[in-house]
């Protein structure tokens, strides 16, 4: 049939729209930093996105080769400054490793306190921004309510409210002041109720869920092959967490704790607590779990964070010594990983001989799970690129270095 | 499986292509030719015992030593080296795979020496090759879009090399 012949409407069915670029960034108005998503657009539909990063690029491996290992912890913090004990502890142990120091059980049990308060205060931000990403700003002003508490916790202990430097290579810098384990523990009764009323307000809320229910959805062996870790690993249903399958050398600084991997396994959540439940329409590995993992994960820091209280209570006021700022460093080359709060955050460090490293290097969680994007957008609209890459989390000081 | 037990299957395979192994040391590696990447790296990832299904980080450094008297102290001759940290999720063990590589490609400076990607085997790879790319100045033959990965396009030098000099200016910006 040629085409004169046919009705004018059926025409128009074939005629297509062009393609065309959109620029997203790179000034993004919300938490994550300078993100710039180039995409390729078929009408409504995203055919292609292009990451462009870089803008925060400090160059820190650089500047790691020319301080010494302790003088480059303040570097660490400025990396993820939204979890930076989670950053000091990465380098910390990384460096222990090559010197061989071990640091007693009161300094581990300070560690755990803080890197998992750390964790809440970032899952907390991670949830606030998502739900700024898609128009709900009632979860930000609740979220950064609770995290200023923890960063007032944080000031007390080392003066710093975001970027600690506390943990450093050899021990920390100083014990926590009078009656802070009584505020702490105040701060985790009073927060314990209004986790119930995140969830009210994201978790169960029916445009959330229309939001970011299927969207997204990223399969597990995907993420393995993209190094995705972290939350955004374990919302795709794969029960791995390095505080418990790591290198020994992290894994036994958990000795003795307790606390759930938060993963669906077999179509269940871990049923330790009482948590809202899974609505129908969400898919496993899509943006609503990657969600859920961490609002789950809070309470689990929590239950982490008791322990390691009680744990500082029996323990000897014994402590570890931080390393001298101009101790040198052995002849050697170790990679550590930890769960940082975006992910496994991997530290190396070669010695040669001098206090100053050879080679600093930082392998970055939210790197990785950026990586991802263009595959959890494609196919998908213009108004899900928010949805997705709220979900993934990311810190753009840590994705540049 | 134990590493020992790992490199025992790899030298089975690649007796010609594995250059040197360190088992004693904190993360115990391998190092293999880089022509052998690619085949090497297949290998770690489908065989079945093996199963390295996670590639955490490509990295680059640069032994060299600009301080001619620090230069006749070290024991090693410039080079650069290319590190590999697998795991296997499914296996539950770790290897550090090594290349090493001239500084520069024919001794010519400024011509990058090359390795083959290992990006259509973990897509890990594809970006973590660009940032060593970048940084550290290793061209990886036949990555599918080997563009600067931190620095601006037209950003001159990779930065991580020891030798590397900052410019003193950027596009009227003063940079030092």
């Amino acid at each position: 049939m040629s085409l004169e012949r046919l009705d004018p409407e059926m025409v128009e069915f074939d005629v297509r729209t062009d393609e065309m670029l959109i620029n997203m960034g790179p000034q993004h108005p919300s938490t994550h930093g300078v993100l710039r998503l180039l995409l390729r657009t078929d009408g409504e539909v995203v055919t292609d996105v292009t990451p462009h990063i870089g803008y925060l690029h400090r160059c820190a491996e650089k500047i790691g080769e020319n301080v010494t290992a302790r003088q480059w912890i303040p570097y660490t913090d400025r990396m993820d400054y939204l979890a930076a004990m989670n950053m000091n502890l990465g380098w910390s142990l990384v460096v222990e490793k090559l010197l061989g120091r071990e640091v007693t059980e009161r300094t581990r049990h300070v560690r755990v306190l803080v890197s998992e308060l750390n964790r809440i205060a970032n899952h907390l931000v991670a949830v606030a921004a998502y739900g700024l990403d898609l128009g709900n700003f009632t979860p930000y002003a609740w979220t950064f309510r609770e995290r200023e508490k923890i960063l007032d916790l944080f000031e007390e202990v080392c003066g710093a409210r975001l970027t600690c430097s506390y943990i450093v290579p050899g021990g920390i810098t100083g014990d926590f002041p009078a009656g802070w384990l009584d505020r702490c523990e105040t701060f985790l009764q009073e927060f314990e109720p209004i986790i119930d009323q995140f969830h009210s307000l994201l978790t169960n809320s029916a445009i959330f869920i229309r939001r970011t229910g299927g969207i997204g959805v990223l399969s597990p062996e995907m993420a393995i092959d993209y190094g995705c870790t972290g939350p955004v690993l374990r919302g795709s249903g794969v029960k791995w967490d390095v505080r418990r399958d790591g290198d020994p050398w992290y894994t036994r600084m958990y000795e003795d704790y307790e606390f759930e991997v938060i993963a669906e396994i077999d179509g269940k959540y871990p049923q330790d607590q009482e948590y809202p439940p899974v609505p129908e329409a969400v898919v496993l590995g899509d943006s609503w779990h990657r969600y859920y993992v961490r609002m789950l994960e809070v309470v689990q820091s929590m239950r982490l964070i008791r322990q390691a209280m009680e744990f500082y209570r029996q323990t000897d006021p014994q402590w570890s010594d931080p390393i001298k700022v101009t101790e040198k460093l052995p002849k050697g080359q170790v990679y550590l990983e930890t769960e940082a709060p975006k992910g496994q955050m991997g530290f190396m460090v070669i010695g040669d001989g001098t206090a100053k490293p050879w080679r600093a290097r930082a392998r970055s969680s939210s790197f990785c799970n950026l990586s991802v994007v263009a595959e959890l957008c494609r196919g998908g609209l213009i108004a899900d690129v928010p949805a997705v890459v709220g979900s993934l989390d990311l810190v753009l000081g840590e994705i540049d270095r | 499986m134990e590493t020992q037990a790992i490199i025992d299957k790899l030298r089975e395979k690649f007796a010609a292509e594995i250059v040197g192994s360190d088992l004693e040391t904190f993360d115990p590696w391998v190092e293999i030719t880089p022509g052998s990447v690619p085949q090497v790296a297949q290998f770690l990832r489908d065989d079945p015992q093996l199963r390295f299904d996670l590639l955490h980080c490509v990295t680059g450094v640069d032994y060299f030593e600009p301080d001619e008297k620090k230069a006749a102290k070290v024991d090693w001759e410039p080079h650069v080296e290319v590190i590999y940290h697998l795991s296997s999720m499914a296996q539950r063990h770790r290897l550090v795979l090594k290349v090493t590589l001239p500084r520069w490609k024919d001794d010519t400076p400024g011509q990058l020496p090359e390795v083959p990607t290992v990006s259509h085997l973990w897509n890990t790879a594809n970006w973590h090759e660009r940032e060593v790319f970048d940084l550290s100045g290793v061209r990886f033959v036949g990555h599918p879009d080997p563009r600067r990965m931190l620095c601006p396009e037209d950003w001159v030098g990779h930065p991580l090399r020891k030798d590397y000099e900052m410019p003193t200016e950027y596009h009227g910006i003063r940079a030092r």
